[in-house]
């Protein structure tokens, strides 16, 4: 891989590629698991100023380690306030104050909707999944959404088993119909590349590919038939900088938590 | 006015088979001792409401005191699948499941709609989800004003809301601080209120910042439970146990390891984490 950064993984390039897309005026309101990781990495970098909220109610907070839950004390500790949990929702999301919101899922169509509920029938579900938390009204909420996944046929399905959380819709074109006004999902970041949805489909398309991957790679990991933009770039590789933060991060984590947990 | 008893006299005075019965704390301050007592005490029949189901509804389910889940987000978190709320779901052990699945955003109104006496919480919500189809609790409504369509979810009324403090002064006010989640409004919004406390105090002081008080004659019932909500913590007496929340995975994936930690922890009498 790159001389300059050494050797880093593919989850490593998908947490730093996902961070890169945050900026120092972002509002951001954290998914747990992958996003976190992308959300505090980009605070700790290139976007100090970056104000992250948790669905606890915690305001502009800064852990030094990553969360295992959305409710960790370092949180509150780290935080400018702390508002109840009925208050986040109602005055903060409800009321259209946050910019980005950064989530993950259990599995992703080709538009950008979520399925974090169940996989088979709702009746007699197949697999019961924790289910929407906060996702449902943050799809909808603020005023656009960014995605990061791994890559996987099975994640990356041609239809979700049930629609937790509205993307652009089952055809691409539902959100205007149902009187939402925010952007939707406009960003996917996987493993493998960098996806954002096709101006008059809005449908996910690839428009960057991260080092050493290829093409037939996205094509086998997506269970839809993936579309490649006209021009598509490779991501640039992590930087030293960026390797070196989010090791760091991982590091305090795994200490702070007396255990390797995941992302 | 609030009453000081032990754990054992207010779960059997205030608890009851049948209830609506909501343990609150959003990851924090979450009442682990008092759901071991209602196990202990085998009440069944109950409809469990918690936004975030955790450990301690993962534990009630598996002993096969509830008959319906009202909830949001029913995961381990940052860990994964909550095992025991799994098996019950998927495979009807150790008796069938009903579920009424919100988002975070309806719960969270639906408290506050509790608490405000209203008979159900409007707001915008649930556009473009499936959830409406699998629970006929959501309906949409228009707007008098703007035509808006907005969701419509009941008010939650439990029939006794338990939740965990800090402290309770002597005539009984209790005070909550650190990440307070939906504890006032759970409480407001239910028939009977037990809070369990990890001290009592002469009085409430006013240091330390973002403190919830309610007033005695809110609540029914005070019980001294110190560490009364381990394995998760009380900002300023005990942090969160995130190894026993990653241990907990392989504990309750299997039935018969989760029954022998449930005997040797929570039927022993035991306080009830690792």
């Amino acid at each position: 891989m790159n001389a300059s950064s050494g050797t880093y993984t593919a989850t490593e390039m998908m947490t730093i590629a996902a961070a890169r897309a945050l900026t120092n005026r972002d509002v951001c309101f954290v998914g747990i698991g992958l996003p976190s990781a992308a959300c505090n990495l980009a605070r700790m970098t290139h976007a100090p100023d970056l104000a992250l909220l948790y669905e606890s109610g915690t305001l502009e907070t800064r852990p030094r380690v990553l969360p295992l839950s959305i409710g960790d004390g370092e949180l509150c500790e780290t935080a400018l306030t702390t508002v109840s949990v009925p208050e986040m929702f109602q005055y903060w999301l409800q009321g259209e104050r946050i910019t980005v919101g950064f989530l993950s899922g259990a599995q992703v169509d080709r538009f950008g909707n979520l399925n974090s509920t169940v996989i088979g029938d709702y009746a007699a579900p197949k697999v019961r999944l924790p289910g929407s938390g906060g996702a449902t009204e943050i799809a909808t909420g603020c005023q656009r959404i960014y995605l990061v996944m791994r890559h996987h046929p099975r994640t990356f399905v041609e239809r979700l088993s049930f629609q937790t959380s509205l993307g652009h819709g089952p055809t691409g074109r539902e959100r205007r119909a149902l009187g939402v006004r925010t952007a939707g999902p406009v960003l996917l970041v996987t493993d493998l590349c960098v996806m954002t949805p096709y101006a008059e489909t809005n449908e996910f398309e690839v428009v960057a590919l991260h080092p050493g991957v290829t093409r037939e790679q996205v094509i086998a990991a997506t269970g839809w038939p993936v579309q490649f933009a006209e021009r598509v770039d490779e991501t640039p590789a992590p930087t030293s900088v960026e390797l070196e933060a989010l090791r760091d991060l991982h590091a305090r984590t795994a200490a702070a938590h007396g255990a390797v947990v995941t992302e | 006015m609030s009453e000081f008893v032990t754990l054992s006299e207010a779960v059997s005075r205030w608890v009851h088979a049948g209830d609506r019965v909501a343990l609150e704390g959003f990851t924090h301050l979450i009442p682990f001792a008092a759901g071991h007592e209602i196990i202990r005490q085998r009440i069944g029949d109950l409809t469990l409401i918690r936004m975030t189901p955790d450990l301690i509804f993962d534990q009630m389910i598996g002993a096969g005191c509830a008959r319906k889940l009202i909830f949001s987000w029913g995961g381990n978190p940052g860990v994964g699948s909550l095992h025991r709320l799994r098996d019950a779901v998927e495979r009807q052990w150790p008796r069938p499941l009903e579920i009424e699945e919100h988002s975070h955003s309806a719960m969270a109104h639906a408290y506050a709609a509790g608490a405000a006496g209203m008979p159900a919480a409007f707001f915008r919500g649930y556009r473009g989800s499936d959830l409406p189809k699998v629970n006929p609790n959501i309906k949409f409504i228009a707007c008098p004003f703007t035509g808006e369509s907005l969701a419509a979810v009941p008010a939650l009324r439990p029939d006794v809301t338990i939740v965990h403090a800090q402290k309770a002064d002597r005539r009984g006010n209790v005070r909550f601080e650190g990440i307070i989640g939906v504890q006032k409004e759970a409480v407001l919004a239910a028939r009977h209120a037990i809070v369990t406390v990890e001290e009592i105090v002469d009085r409430l002081s006013d240091e330390g910042s973002n403190d919830v008080i309610l007033p005695s004659w809110t609540i029914d019932a005070i019980v001294v439970a110190p560490g009364g909500a381990r394995p998760s913590y009380a900002h300023g007496y005990y942090q969160r146990d995130n190894a026993f929340y990653v241990a907990w995975d392989a504990i309750a994936r299997d039935r018969d390891t989760f029954q022998q930690w449930m005997d040797a922890h929570v039927h022993s009498g035991g306080k009830g984490s690792a």
